[in-house]
């Protein structure tokens, strides 16, 4: 079956000014992500991979090169352009689950929605769905701090989620979790990605989230070290 | 502008206590701005209403050669009714004064004061003249408080009354104090005797003659006449206007202060909450809020304590303003010694311009004191934002 390339990554450059001198945090870079992937940047802190992670999300924009993603070349982009691709075709994952601590669960889940503008209706539907995918239906009225650190990661796999978006960046998302906590955070999007056929992209050097990948990219300083795909039955 | 006030709503709500000591200390500046206010109002127009019934009616026509800062000028200002002016006389819109100069010796010591004489038939002042028309051994005569007080005359003390007449001439006789009247005009009070019109006409050998005009109120179609100086009630009360107004002036460094107060606790708090808040700030730009619409929401967050605590004020301030409108407000001094028409107990108005142009301008300056910390959120790197890396 055909897949389709939803990322498109040419020549491309990070640097980052340091006194009066500059750090190159990607170097050369040439990468395609193409729908559907279960992918992971892999390597030690300082490799990149959050960089990348970063740009690929419209959160920063290269020094020089081109990244494309989702026929949107990021540098090109303008700050409301940016936001726009972010709402309606990007969910992220932080390594600290970055919830709204004063807001419920409902109300975490609910705000990419929001800013969607999405009927009220429609809005809880959508909602109690994402939170079904992750278990937490029952947790609807809690807030972060009444959480563990894995059902405050659910949550935010279920913020990510709920809009169904094609790309979802994740940030060592299971650095902060215990492994059987960890496994089921993978588990359950695994199936999303399966399920909603949503392209996932990891930011890890957990061996935990290492094995469930399908493709697999080793940064080191700044380059793709190895990129290789893996088939594997989870 | 929807969302955000929805997501600014359950910020601050989800906030707590923080939230509510900021809204109650503005709320307090709301209170206290509309009552102060309210004071200042209230005391204007008591004060004017006070010199309206005491003192200069509906305006007043003044002898051309009377000066109510020179004593010396009392002595020839003084003329017969004009003409004009006998209809509305007849009609009892209008009462005549006589001014001179006089001394009294209350326990042998020598106290100079005005004598006016007084229509004891006048229902145009408030002043008691109608004890001006008892017959008694003496010549009656009405004191204020504030002058009984200095004399230590009381009703029904006898007290020498000393004057000069038309032709130069010293003359004296005790007087009767009738009544001592209580007004919180120290003009009518201070160093001031009323004996009747007609008898201090008669003793300063100047039958008929009158030095002012003081016209009822709430009539007009009053003219220039020659020989007399229109002064309108507005003119009179000018003095009172700018001694207000000066007041003002005072209690606008209040304002500021109370102002100042509140708008620090809404600026540390916007200050503290982008820098506590960057991870929050980072998830809203990477969730998909621009920087602008993030600045938005952190501006009508700190409006929103406005809003609130203008609903706050109305829970409390709504009633104590009311029983204060009521209850007025008793100055803890004695007020008489002041010098200026004011009442021992004030009654704040309010006007509906008021309340309106407080809860405005508090908004606004909220509103303003929120969006300058949160300009900062605009220059913000979102990434690091997100790390929480910002200093």
């Amino acid at each position: 079956m055909e897949t389709q390339t939803i990322i498109s990554v040419k020549e491309m450059y990070k640097r980052f000014p340091m006194g009066k001198t500059e750090f190159t945090a990607l170097e050369n870079l040439n990468l395609d992500f193409a729908q559907g992937e279960f992918t992971g940047l892999i390597g030690p802190s300082g490799s990149g991979k959050t960089t990348l992670l970063n740009i690929l999300g419209s959160l920063d924009v290269p020094t020089l090169g081109e990244a494309n993603v989702l026929g949107k070349s990021i540098g090109k982009l303008n700050t409301h352009e940016a936001a726009m691709l972010r709402r309606e075709s990007l969910g992220f994952i932080f390594q600290s689950y970055n919830l709204l601590a004063v807001h419920t669960v409902f109300e975490n889940v609910e705000f990419p929605l929001l800013l969607l503008k999405i009927p009220s209706q429609e809005r809880r539907k959508m909602v109690q769905e994402a939170l079904e995918w992750v278990g937490l239906s029952d947790k609807i009225r809690s807030k972060p701090p009444q959480l563990s650190g894995g059902q405050c990661q659910r949550v935010a796999i279920a913020r990510a989620m709920v809009k169904k978006p094609k790309l979802v960046l994740a940030d060592e998302p299971t650095a902060n979790l215990d492994a059987a906590n960890s496994h089921h955070i993978l588990k359950t999007m695994l199936t999303l990605n399966q399920e909603l056929k949503t392209t996932f992209i990891f930011a890890t050097h957990d061996e935990k989230v290492i094995s469930y990948l399908n493709r697999k990219i080793y940064l080191l300083d700044g380059r793709v070290d190895k990129d290789e795909v893996v088939t594997h039955n989870k | 502008m929807k969302i955000a006030l929805k997501l600014a709503w359950r910020n601050l709500t989800g906030a707590g206590l923080r939230t509510w000591l900021n809204v109650l200390v503005l709320s307090f500046s709301f209170v206290v701005i509309i009552w102060l206010k309210g004071i200042m109002t209230g005391w204007d127009h008591q004060a004017k209403t006070d010199m309206t019934q005491w003192e200069i009616g509906g305006g007043q026509y003044w002898h051309e050669s009377y000066d109510p800062y020179d004593p010396f000028t009392l002595a020839g200002s003084h003329a017969k009714l004009p003409s004009q002016l006998e209809n509305a006389m007849k009609a009892g819109d209008l009462t005549g004064l006589l001014l001179t100069q006089g001394a009294i010796f209350p326990e042998g010591r020598m106290m100079s004061v005005v004598i006016k004489g007084l229509d004891p038939g006048q229902s145009i002042l408030k002043l008691p003249s109608r004890k001006l028309g008892t017959t008694a051994s003496a010549i009656p005569a009405i004191i204020g408080n504030m002058m009984a007080k200095h004399s230590k005359l009381k009703a029904g003390d006898y007290v020498t009354l000393r004057w000069r007449n038309a032709n130069g001439t010293f003359d004296a006789t005790d007087v009767l104090i009738t009544d001592i009247f209580s007004s919180n005009v120290p003009a009518v009070d201070a160093g001031q005797i009323y004996i009747p019109l007609a008898t201090l006409q008669e003793v300063m050998l100047l039958p008929d003659e009158i030095s002012l005009i003081v016209l009822r109120d709430k009539t007009d179609g009053w003219n220039e006449i020659p020989g007399w100086k229109y002064k309108s009630k507005a003119e009179l009360t000018k003095q009172v206007d700018e001694m207000i107004k000066t007041k003002s002036a005072g209690q606008t460094v209040l304002y500021f202060i109370l102002l100042l107060l509140a708008m620090l606790a809404i600026f540390d708090t916007q200050v503290l909450s982008i820098f506590r808040r960057q991870k929050e700030i980072g998830t809203y730009v990477a969730l998909g809020y621009t920087k602008q619409q993030v600045v938005g929401l952190f501006t009508v967050e700190g409006s929103m304590h406005a809003v609130l605590a203008a609903l706050l004020s109305a829970a409390y301030g709504l009633p104590f303003l009311a029983w204060q409108a009521k209850a007025g407000w008793t100055m803890p001094v004695d007020t008489s010694e002041f010098g200026m028409a004011i009442a021992q107990t004030l009654y704040p108005v309010y006007s509906a311009g008021l309340v309106i142009g407080t809860v405005l301008t508090v908004t606004i300056t909220t509103a303003i004191v929120s969006y300058l910390p949160a300009r900062k959120i605009a220059r913000m790197n979102p990434t690091d934002a997100l790390r929480g890396k910002l200093q």
